[in-house]
């Protein structure tokens, strides 16, 4: 620059010109800071494993079942990643998510609200005080959808479409509803349980390291199938250290990637919850369905559920399981209707599950395999339905074997 | 290399000859003559009955609704948040009517006057007799931005209000049932009304950075003003395809409907508070974007 000293404007203008751009530099500072944050907290959050006393896989067991939590508030957060493609469709006709667009009977029926959480990421509030009182919240977009457990009264209550359901003395109605579309148990609790049922000679279960769940510490149990053919990978549980309350669930596939279920709390109190909580009256002008009503209403609806048709036909009688463990395998005849296709009335649930499926062939003849990432099935064209968490080829030697 | 040479070339001038050094209070008023300038004019008014007219005619179409005796929208949870619960409780209709407005109403009228903020005054020929008073471009700028914001405030409370009045008029009042089901009182109710009206002026504040940012851009007030509405737009289009997951929890109008979980009990925390560190982030983005645009631009007009 010494040689132009004297050419002032020339140099004055190239150093403004300069000063002018060096400027930009705060906003794309600024911009850079906030994506190192954003790229560095969580993986500072997540990197420091608490230091806790060695413990058995037995003890830890132990721990769990002796847990003897009667009080709690907490944060859920449960991702489900099934590797069903693209169930947004499927989903918004199923459970109204979002834009609330289902218009059965009620959609404060527990059931209907259940699929929802078969597919995406979702938060769950519970909270609990004693045996008595339980509520479980889902939390959309602008609404909430809550079942309350108070005494002898089970209120659920959706919010979207100011719509309650209201059973009387059943703790365990809600639950039976639950259970009956199976595999989504809403606690990390229950989750828990379900797979230690699962333990034997088939399964080993080891703790594996520490970690932080919720800003608790907790041991981490792992619990792996021993056999192959099936497509669970390994299903870890941090059971809370103090406690001995599982936080956190999740099962990876044996195909690896993403886990399938992922759910645990992001937060969780063991305080007394307010009493306030579990008090529910339906607002004025709310529509409540009771308990018993709903069934015949369903009926007078003559709009098909896709999924739930599905359901119901799977559900038919003859259930037989093949081998055990966790390679066992559910066999049942839907009496001999095949699989939903355009014509039985399924429409486009029919044809977006023909082009899910894989057509087989072998002794027993020839049918379809649809698979998940956890769950596959085998429907053979006379109507015979196998499935199981095991692999396609595993399906089709039980079909075999079957014949 | 002393910034301030550039940096306000006009203050510095005015600074020079010794006309008078801008105090705090000199500040405040620069920012009071532009609010009163902003408010007086015809299009902001005109804005203004706009957003007051929505809760209006949301009121109105739920009351013929659900005059004989069927619920709101359907019964199946369609339309604006909390429509269902506007029959128990007219109270619920400052929170539908924000719900309603919040997606494009009330960001289209920040646009409007967030684009109009420099450009408009660089248009209008009147931005250099701004400067030649010792403003400093970075005062102006500030104080353009803090009207802006004043707007959200105002705009917002607006429709809240009009919504009350609107609600009270119609609908009956009352202990209200929040949407996880437990009660709270009126009292509680307005409070959390109140709260949601400034967490939804607070979600303004990413658009009318990027609005100020638009603005310093160009010398046309519409231009900006339709640059800031079409990204308003494009945004919340892409905010619809699921494809598109990865980023967007980076869209200013992703978390914007989170005011929702004010209306939970416990209130939801969680996206409320990245939905306001996502316009500060906006702010500081857009913010710092246009002060570099505008104190190094050349001001013709």
């Amino acid at each position: 620059m010494a040689p132009y000293e004297s050419d002032d404007n020339t140099n004055e203008d190239l150093r403004t010109g300069r000063r002018k751009a060096a400027r930009y530099v705060v906003p794309v500072a600024v911009v850079g800071v906030a994506a190192a944050t954003i790229g560095l907290v969580p993986a500072f959050a997540g990197s420091g494993d608490p230091d806790l006393p060695d413990i058995t896989a037995e003890q830890l067991i132990e721990k769990i079942a002796a847990s003897d939590v009667q009080q709690l508030s907490g944060t859920v957060k449960i991702s489900t990643d099934l590797g069903l493609p693209s169930l947004g469709g499927l989903e918004s006709s199923l459970g109204g998510m979002g834009s609330g667009g289902d218009d059965s009977g009620s959609s404060a029926d527990p059931s209907a609200k259940l699929m929802e959480l078969a597919s995406g990421t979702h938060t769950l509030r519970v909270a609990a005080d004693g045996e008595d009182k339980q509520k479980l919240s889902l939390l959309d977009k602008a609404s909430e959808y809550s079942v309350i457990h108070n005494g002898d009264e089970v209120w659920a209550y959706d919010s979207a479409s100011n719509e309650a359901y209201h059973m009387k003395d059943s703790s365990g109605a809600a639950k039976d509803k639950g259970g009956k579309s199976e595999d989504v148990p809403a606690t990390p609790k229950e989750m828990a349980d379900e797979a230690l049922k699962a333990v034997d000679d088939t399964t080993s279960v080891t703790v594996d390291g520490t970690a932080q769940v919720a800003g608790r510490d907790a041991y981490k149990l792992l619990i792996k199938p021993k056999e192959s053919g099936s497509t669970v990978g390994a299903i870890s549980i941090a059971v809370d250290a103090k406690t001995g309350l599982p936080l956190k669930f999740t099962l990876t596939p044996t195909s690896g990637g993403a886990a399938v279920i992922d759910a645990g709390f992001t937060k969780v109190d063991f305080s007394k919850p307010a009493a306030s909580t579990f008090d529910f009256s339906p607002p004025k002008g709310t529509k409540v369905t009771e308990g018993e009503d709903l069934k015949a209403e369903d009926k007078g609806r003559a709009r098909p559920k896709d999924g739930e048709d599905l359901g119901k036909e799977l559900e038919g009688e003859g259930l037989k399981v093949i081998g055990e463990g966790w390679s066992s395998i559910a066999q049942f005849d839907t009496g001999g209707e095949g699989m939903p296709s355009e014509e039985s009335g399924a429409g486009d649930a029919g044809r977006f599950l023909d082009s899910l499926g894989d057509q087989v062939s072998g002794k027993f003849g020839s049918g379809t395999v649809f698979s998940t990432r956890l769950v596959n099935a085998l429907i053979t064209d006379d109507g015979k339905v196998y499935a199981g968490a095991v692999t396609k080829d595993a399906l089709v030697k039980a079909a075999n074997a079957a014949e | 290399m002393s910034r301030a040479e550039v940096a306000e070339p006009s203050a510095e001038a005015a600074e020079a000859v010794g006309v008078r050094t801008p105090g705090p209070l000199w500040t405040l008023g620069l920012l009071r003559n532009e609010l009163a300038t902003t408010l007086r004019r015809w299009r902001t008014i005109a804005l203004l009955g706009v957003l007051a007219a929505v809760p209006v005619l949301v009121g109105i179409a739920v009351k013929i609704e659900t005059s004989d005796g069927s619920s709101a929208g359907g019964g199946g949870g369609e339309g604006p948040a909390f429509i269902a619960q506007i029959t128990n409780n007219g109270l619920f209709l400052v929170f539908t009517a924000l719900a309603a407005t919040l997606p494009f109403f009330l960001p289209m009228a920040v646009g409007v006057i967030a684009g109009d903020a420099i450009a408009g005054e660089a248009n209008a020929g009147t931005l250099r007799y701004l400067l030649v008073a010792p403003a400093g471009r970075t005062r102006l700028l500030l104080t353009k931005y803090a009207t802006t914001l004043a707007f959200c405030v105002i705009a917002t409370l607006v429709v809240a209000t009009s919504a009350l009045i609107v609600g009270a008029l119609l609908f009956p009042l009352g202990e209200l049932t929040t949407i996880s089901g437990t009660r709270i009182s009126f009292g509680e109710g307005l409070g959390r009304a109140l709260l949601i009206a400034l967490v939804v002026a607070a979600s303004l504040i990413g658009v009318a950075a990027l609005g100020l940012f638009v603005s310093t851009l160009t010398n046309s007030g519409i231009a900006a003003m339709a640059t800031t509405v079409g990204l308003l737009i494009t945004v919340q289009i892409l905010d619809q395809i699921p494809q598109l997951h990865a980023i967007q929890p980076y869209f200013f109008s992703h978390y914007w409907l989170s005011f929702a979980d004010l209306m939970r009990d416990p209130v939801y925390w969680d996206d409320l508070i990245r939905n306001l560190e996502l316009q500060g982030l906006y702010a500081a983005v857009f913010g710092a974007a246009a002060w570099a645009r505008f104190t190094a631009k050349d001001i013709t007009a």
